[in-house]
Formats: C-alpha cells, sequence, structure tokens
C-alpha cells in the first residue's frame, strides 16, 4: 500500500529505515539512537534491524557526535547524526560552523560532506531549559549549510530522504510537538524540490508564512478567520536556507499582505530576512509593512509560561487584523 | 567608611600561615621530561640501545644507511623549504607563516611511518608531514598568501586540509578511522595537534570516540612546549602522554628531535592500529625554535636560554653526526644535498610569486556541492557589479 497514514515521528523513521535499506552507506548515530530508538523513538527498531555498525550509540559528546560524523563523511560514509535535543547542539556548533560549513569550499569542491543532523526543535511539550528552542537562524546565517524543517509526516518521509541524498551538510529541524500528529504518506510518489516552499492553503486577503510546528497554528488561524469572512493563504516555507523567495513573493502579489510566523525569536529571525527581502521585491503591491510574530528576545521561558511566550492563534490573528487595518 | 570595615577587607595575614594558606599553595610544575622519554639516537648522535626502547627499536633495527640518508634530506629539505616561507613572509609576499623549525625530527620521523594508504590529519604546521606524503610544498603557501583556504586535494595524497580551529582535526580523524574500520580495510589514520590543542575538549572527545570504538588512530602530539606564549604548564599537570592511559589506551612520551626514535615510536603505534589494537597516543616531546607564527614575538615571553638548550638537541645535527660516524654519508652526498637545498628555495620563491590573485567569483564557488539560491542570487548580483565598472577585469580573467 502507497499511501499510508504515519504521524511525523514514525515518517521519519521509516525514511531513515528506507535509506539504510537503499544505500550501506548511511548510519545513523547519537545519544540512545540504539536499543531505546532515542527519547523520541525516532529511531525505534533500526538498529535492532541494521545492527551496531550502522545504528550507532555515541558517548554524551555532541562536539564528537559531529566531528566523527565529518571524519566519517571523508571516508564515503552518509551519516545522519541526532542531537537530542535543539537546546544542546550547541556543544557541536563550532564543529557544525567551522568544520563541516567549510570542509567543502576549504577542499575547492574536491570533497563533500553529506552530513545530516537531526534536531528535535522548538517549545509546546512542557519540558525544562534547553528543551524547547528554535535556533535554525543560527544556522541559516552559516553559508554551506542547508536548513529545512518539515511540518507535516509526507514532508518529514520524503525531506529526510532528499537530506540524506543531498551532498551538502543538511541540518533537519524535526518539529517536536508534532511528532505524534498524523498524516498521509505516498511512498510512491514524486516529492517536489527540498528546498521549494508549497501552498499550504489558498487565500486572497493575506499571506501567512511559517515552517515546522507553526504551520499547523497558521493554518487554524486561516480556518478560523474564513469564519469571519477573511481568506487567509498559507505558504509553508519547509526551508530556511535557502528560502523560497520566489513562492512567497507570488502568494503576496496576489494577497497583498504578508505576515511571518515563527517559534524563534523575532528579532534577527527568519522572518526579518523574510520581511526585507519580499519588500524588495514587492514595495509596490504592499498594502501594509509586513508583520512578524514569534518569540521574544528573552531566554525561553519555564514551562508554565510557554504558552504565552509560543505564538498561538489569538497572536496570529491579531498581527492579521493589524495587518487589514492597513 | 570606617577604619574598622576597611582593615576587615584586607586580606588577614596569619603568622603561623594556617590551613588555608597552605592548601592554596601553588602546584609545583612537573618535571616531566627526564624519565619515560623514548630515545634512539642522543642529541651527540650516538646510538642508543637499552631494553627500554628494544620493544621500538625492533622497528628501526633493520634501517638502512640510504634510508637515514633519506630521512636527513627529508628534514634538510624541509628546514630549507620552512627558512623560504619565512622568508617570503618577511619580504611581504605571505601573510602569515607558521614555522615548524626544530620539529622537523618529529614531522619526518612519524610522516615517514605512515604508508601511502593511511591517512593522515594535520594543524596547519605539519609542512614536514606534508613533505613525506608527497603533497608539493608550494600548495601548503595558497592559505597563508591568502589566495585560498586549503589548496589541495585532501584524498590526493591522503592528507587532509590544514585545520586552523585547534584539535577540531582529531575528531574528524578518529571518525575516519572508524570509517576504516568498518570497511574492513588495514590502513590507519594519524592525527596531528599540539600541546596547546590537549586542553581542548575535541581532543577529550576524540579521545572517547577512539577508545570506545576502538578506531584505528594514533594520535601524535608535537609538544613544543609552548601554545603561542603560554607554556605546556598551562595545558597540563601531568606529562602530557599520561592522559593516554585514562582512556584506556597506551601513550608514549618520544624524543621529538630524535627522527629515528619518532620513526620507531609511530610505526609501533601505526601498527597497533592496523592490527585491531585501537588508538595510541604519542607525544612527541620537542621545541618550537621559531615563533608560533610570523606574528608574534617569542622574546616577549622566553628566554634565550631556553632557546640555547633545545638548539644543542637540533634533530638535523645529530642525525648528521651519526651519518657521518657510522661512514653512512660522504662529502658529495651533503654538497648535493646544498644544492637541492638551493633548488628548492629558488622554485619555492618563483612559485609564490607567481601565485595568482583568485578569480573575483571564487568567493562564490564551492560553497555548496548541490548548488543555493540565494548563492546563485548574490553571484548574479556580484557579477553584475563588476561588470558595471567600465576597467573592470572580465570573469575568469586574471587582475
Amino acid at each position: 500500500m502507497a499511501v499510508q497514514k504515519l504521524p511525523i515521528a514514525k515518517a521519519i523513521n521509516e525514511s531513515l529505515r528506507t535509506a539504510l535499506e537503499n544505500d550501506p552507506k548511511v548510519l545513523i548515530m547519537g545519544e540512545d539512537v540504539g536499543k531505546l530508538g532515542g527519547v523520541f523513538r525516532v529511531t525505534d527498531g533500526l538498529q535492532k534491524d541494521f545492527g551496531e555498525e550502522r545504528v550507532i550509540d555515541t558517548p554524551l559528546a555532541e562536539s564528537g557526535i559531529v566531528g566523527t560524523a565529518i571524519g566519517l563523511a571523508l571516508r564515503g560514509y552518509r551519516p545522519v547524526v541526532e542531537i537530542q535535543f535543539d537546546g544542546f547542539v550547541f556543544p557541536a556548533y563550532d564543529q557544525i560552523v567551522t568544520q563541516l560549513a567549510k570542509m567543502h569550499a576549504r577542499a575547492l569542491g574536491k570533497i563533500k560532506m553529506p552530513v545530516v543532523i537531526r534536531i528535535p526543535y522548538g517549545g509546546g511539550i512542557g519540558a525544562v531549559e534547553h528543551h524547547s528552542e528554535s535556533p535554525e537562524t543560527l544556522f541559516a546565517h552559516v553559508a554551506g549549510l542547508k536548513v529545512v524543517s518539515p511540518s507535516n509526516s509526507a514532508d518529514a518521509y520524503w525531506m529526510m530522504q532528499q537530506a540524506i541524498q543531498s551532498d551538502d551538510p543538511v541540518i533537519f529541524f524535526e518539529p517536536k510537538r508534532r511528532y505524534w500528529d498524523k498524516g498521509e504518506v505516498d511512498k510512491e510518489a514524486i516529492p517536489g524540490p527540498l528546498h521549494k516552499a508549497t501552498v499550504a492553503r489558498e487565500g486572497t486577503d493575506l499571506t501567512l508564512a511559517a515552517y515546522g510546528p507553526m504551520v499547523k497554528v497558521c493554518l487554524e488561524a486561516a480556518a478560523a478567520a474564513e469564519e469571519e469572512g477573511k481568506s487567509l493563504e498559507v505558504v509553508d516555507l519547509r526551508s530556511m536556507s535557502p528560502v523560497d523567495f520566489d513562492t512567497v513573493q507570488a502568494s503576496v502579489e496576489k494577497t497583498r499582505r504578508l505576515v511571518v510566523v515563527h517559534e524563534a525569536p523575532v528579532f534577527l529571525g527568519t522572518g526579518a530576512e523574510i520581511a526585507a527581502r519580499i519588500t524588495e521585491r514587492c514595495f509596490y503591491h504592499l498594502e501594509a509593512p509586513v508583520l512578524r510574530v514569534g518569540g521574544y528576545h528573552a531566554p525561553y521561558p519555564p514551562a508554565r509560561l510557554e504558552e504565552e511566550y509560543l505564538p498561538g492563534l489569538d497572536r496570529v490573528l491579531d498581527a492579521v487584523d493589524r495587518s487589514l487595518a492597513y | 567608611m570606617t577604619v574598622e570595615s576597611t582593615a576587615a577587607r584586607k586580606p588577614r595575614r596569619s603568622s603561623t600561615g594556617g590551613g588555608k594558606r597552605a592548601s592554596a599553595k601553588k602546584p609545583a610544575p612537573q618535571k616531566s621530561n627526564e624519565p619515560e622519554l623514548i630515545q634512539l639516537l642522543t642529541p651527540e648522535g650516538k646510538r642508543v640501545k637499552d631494553a627500554k626502547n628494544a620493544v621500538y627499536d625492533a622497528y628501526v633495527a633493520d634501517i638502512t644507511a640510504e634510508e637515514l640518508r633519506g630521512l636527513y634530506r627529508d628534514m634538510v629539505l624541509t628546514r630549507r623549504f620552512d627558512a623560504e616561507a619565512t622568508a617570503l613572509q618577511r619580504q611581504g609576499e605571505l601573510g602569515l607563516w607558521a614555522s615548524l623549525l626544530g620539529q622537523e625530527a618529529a614531522q619526518i620521523g612519524s610522516g615517514r611511518a605512515t604508508r601511502d594508504d593511511d591517512y593522515v590529519f594535520p594543524t596547519y604546521r605539519e609542512h614536514g608531514v606534508a613533505w613525506c606524503r608527497g603533497v608539493d610544498p608550494t600548495n601548503l603557501l595558497g592559505m597563508f598568501r591568502g589566495v585560498n583556504n586549503g589548496g589541495w586535494d585532501p584524498n590526493g595524497n591522503n592528507f587532509h586540509l590544514y585545520t586552523i580551529v585547534i584539535g577540531s582535526q582529531t575528531l574528524h580523524a578518529t571518525g575516519y578511522a572508524m570509517g576504516v574500520a568498518k570497511d574492513g580495510a588495514d590502513s590507519a589514520v594519524i592525527a596531528y595537534f599540539g600541546d596547546g590543542a590537549s586542553s581542548q575538549g575535541d581532543v577529550a572527545e576524540s579521545f572517547t570516540f577512539s577508545a570506545v570504538y576502538n578506531a584505528p588512530v594514533v594520535f601524535f602530539c608535537q609538544n613544543n612546549q609552548w601554545a603561542i606564549s603560554e607554556p605546556t604548564e598551562k595545558q597540563t599537570r601531568v606529562p602530557l602522554y599520561q592522559r593516554a592511559q585514562g582512556y584506556g589506551f597506551p601513550g608514549v612520551r618520544v624524543d621529538g628531535n630524535d627522527v629515528l626514535a619518532c620513526l620507531a615510536v609511530t610505526k609501533w603505534a601505526l601498527e597497533r592500529a592496523r592490527t585491531g589494537e585501537g588508538p595510541a597516543l604519542i607525544e612527541a616531546f620537542t621545541y618550537r625554535m621559531g615563533a608560533h607564527t610570523t606574528s608574534d614575538d617569542p622574546s616577549k615571553y622566553r628566554n634565550d636560554d631556553e632557546r640555547a638548550a633545545w638548539e644543542a638537541k637540533d634533530p638535523i645535527l645529530r642525525l648528521r653526526a651519526y651519518l657521518e660516524s657510522e661512514g653512512h654519508a660522504d662529502e658529495g652526498f651533503f654538497a648535493e644535498l646544498d644544492d637541492e637545498s638551493e633548488a628548492l628555495g629558488k622554485r619555492v620563491r618563483e612559485v609564490v610569486r607567481a601565485m595568482p590573485d583568485p578569480d573575483l567569483m571564487a568567493i562564490f564557488e564551492n560553497v555548496y556541492a548541490d548548488g543555493h539560491a540565494l548563492v546563485d542570487e548574490e553571484r548574479a548580483q556580484f557579477a553584475a557589479y563588476q561588470a558595471s565598472f567600465a576597467d573592470a577585469p572580465a570573469a575568469g580573467e586574471v587582475k
């Protein structure tokens, strides 16, 4: 059966399984990814079926995980490493930024770095400190890295396949609070390009642009707005590096209004870049300034406050109203 | 402020030198260059044969006179290359140079111990190792001249690019070695780093990973006594080779100015790695005779006596003394080598001066293997901007 209904976590699991089956050079590495199957069970059962040489439990050392993955890639392997939580990636940030991102350029193209770094990211699960962050901008800012985030099961399956096949390092942000959301996956489909944005819902009055966990919030906002007679278009960016500005531009030229939504802090975030670029490209089409909804310039708050910190339906709809009021 | 409160803020003096002060005493620096040093050739050029060295000695027991002359030639030419690069920096032809002066034996000994199918991960000072791997030495100068950030194909000679961030490459070496083991190959990997890098977390993590996975990697630490201006005492309280024990693999300290001992110990370690015995740490106890790079001034942080003491242990002089005393080399050999050195210096000079600046569009080259829309967009903008100048060189043309 080609089409199955799968939660995002399971879609990634099956995508990893497919990659392990198709290419003997693909390796899974990380803390607890073996017997336990990862703290979110995304790698569940893979070590049992592919063995400890392919699905590798590592010491608890993030720089070591990424640094050795770089060495394995130099030897011809295609490592897919798991960073257990978003806030734990920073010990590996040096290896990712100073080594992984630049290796291909420094070797004048003679070597490639097909490494995927999976990071369960974002809030909304009531976790403790360092377990709910959205650091995607820090990676998107670095030349040499590609940064993507699926919002649904089909994308989770296919984008992971494409990330593993890419000869560039891909930082794969998994929306952890959506891990259990189910969606249809057609394993015989022909997927679109990895870095192409999609229109998740058509509309005419305003464009909401989001990625990862916020796509669902935006779709809910669009549904709520429809009851008030407003037609919102939702663009799922899917990729933060590169950003598919063409798809956003086409949508904004139709709707003339844009609100960008993400969990990460607004300041210098993906939304800031999109606002700047779309203002350049669509200045004469815009009826309102591009607005942004996102996190604050503050450490991610304790869990009891995260619902106030994270963009929810009301904050998105408030921004929609502000845009439409121009 | 009252007198009392001022007095209370002063450190209290204890006439008895009480408990707290005693325990806060500064630790005595380790005197660690004597006991365990593996040496096969004394500074005077005498061959050492003793029980302590026997296990390593076996690896060079049948070394021929020709091979010994080869090691000497490697060291002399590497020193000549290094001197030329230093001079070129002083003449403004290179932006920076990291000299290996004094470390020739550590690099040539270990480099010559490697096999073609082994893989080497250097720092940015392994010019002698690069020489042993067959990398054209002029290729090493591109990054120091500022025309590229690497400049050679790492797979061409199994010699990875220089790594500037201290210690990062030890993890790449470990991962590569994990791959070698997975492939069932019998080659080995060697990672170079310095005493300063031994303080980095990446080096500790590479020790952990290599031990846990029994990776065929040899860690070759050139302890040249100084990490820019910081002495080894600022990096460690125990001799560096002893760190290996805590990770579960052997560590050896070798006389880093003794090319024969460096060759022997590295052969031993590489053979262990190849035969599935896992990683080893070699601490080559040596001395950086010059500056860390041409940017610093060693006279600000160390004294001439120290350098003089190490000059007496010069790696090249001691092998020459040995070659002469054994009758392994004649005047003709040394004269020919002098000519070869001069020719090398001349070639390096000419190649560097003729090195073209990179093409303007090189900024955008090889950022990604599979392309990237933003890079494409900015490349086009940059090209259009450059073309807007009437006297601009065409793309591909050298300025």
